[in-house]
């Protein structure tokens, strides 16, 4: 194996590894709302709407092994991880929360999981996003 | 490997546990836990219907939910059909902004015997005081309060009373001992409304009568 089809193997395994922590995101998040019936906020569907797109960008992605997926994911990407910031400050009382009117009763700041004592829905989000944003990283600096 | 089989067998494997996962959980939800029970009734709360009766609803409530407003007219004729069989536990979930004042009202009213004269009242101005664009402007509750025969000066005195603080305190934890987390929330003899509707709570009455 030659030096380009290796670097393309490991791009290839990192675009994976992205697609499937959008697949992990995607799910979990569905079965807090629609299993768990946990009502998302506001802010949740913000980063809703940036994470659903990323699992058939990436599926694509993948599929065509297409370098310029970078491209076409970061924006969405950069604005989940954005949102994703701006919840856990208001959550943890960075931000003052009279910034983010909530919709239908449900606030930005309650809490619905509390695992370990420090693991939230949005802190999950957080680590997915910036995950993502490494991975992406990565992949940017292999397939050059 | 075949990159196509492993995103294929992954993919089958993240649906497999979405619904696996799905199926557990909804299995494992049905009975609220015998340990848990005593935070369903607490002899504080107040009751409608026939306090002897063998059927048990237990409702927690916001006095800012809309659903909530929407559920009182529909329960409280389910309880107009069966007045000897049913009663009906009314348990505070303050969870908007506020809330916990306008609780202390209703609390408060009850001291004057006006318990649900206030929940009506607070009920019907919903949508004047209880906005979701932004704070709730609970100071409009006082004008209202008096068409339902309530000595508002009274209650003023009353809301600060200790006792009033201490059931609003042992509501809100048992909210979260029961992992109450959206109001309305129903539970029939200690079964928890699963599938929230009204036809699905009528169902599930119907079932404990």
């Amino acid at each position: 194996m030659n030096q380009t089809q290796k670097s393309s193997q490991k791009a290839w395994l990192i675009l994976f590894l992205a697609w499937v922590v959008t697949m992990i995101s995607t799910l979990g998040s569905l079965f807090f709302s629609e299993i768990m019936l946990f009502p998302p906020c506001v802010l949740c569907w913000y980063q809703r709407i940036c994470m659903y797109p990323l699992t058939l960008i990436f599926i694509v992605g993948i599929f065509s092994n297409d370098r310029t997926v970078f491209r076409y994911s970061l924006p969405l990407v950069a604005v989940g991880l954005f949102f994703a910031l701006y919840h856990n400050l208001l959550y943890y009382g960075i931000v003052p929360e009279k910034l983010a009117p909530c919709t239908q009763g449900v606030s930005c700041t309650s809490d619905y999981i509390h695992w370990f004592g420090f693991i939230t829905i949005q802190g999950l989000s957080l680590f997915a996003f910036s995950l993502l944003a490494a991975l992406l990283y990565f992949f940017q600096k292999v397939s050059r | 490997m075949n990159k196509q089989l492993l995103i294929a067998s992954s993919l089958l494997l993240f649906v497999a546990f979405y619904f696996g996962g799905s199926y557990l959980y909804q299995k494992s939800n049905v009975n609220v836990s015998s340990d848990k029970q005593s935070a369903l009734v607490r002899p504080t709360a107040f009751v409608l219907g026939n306090p002897d009766a063998k059927t048990t609803i237990v409702e927690f409530f916001d006095p800012a939910c809309e659903t909530c407003k929407s559920f009182y007219p529909f329960v409280k004729n389910i309880l107009k059909q069966h007045p000897d069989k049913l009663k009906l536990v009314l348990r505070y979930a303050p969870f908007h902004t506020d809330s916990y004042y306008v609780v202390a009202m209703i609390e408060a009213a009850r001291l004057q015997n006006k318990y649900l004269e206030a929940l009506e009242v607070i009920y019907k101005y919903q949508d004047k005081w209880a906005s979701h664009t932004g704070t709730p402007n609970i100071g409009l509750i006082w004008s209202f309060l008096p068409e339902a025969g309530i000595d508002v000066e009274q209650l003023k005195n009353d809301m600060k009373k200790p006792e009033i603080d201490a059931i609003i305190k042992q509501d809100i934890a048992d909210t979260k001992t029961l992992g109450v987390r959206a109001t309305p929330e129903f539970f029939v003899n200690a079964k928890p409304l699963v599938k929230f509707g009204k036809i699905e709570l009528q169902a599930l009455i119907d079932s404990e009568l």
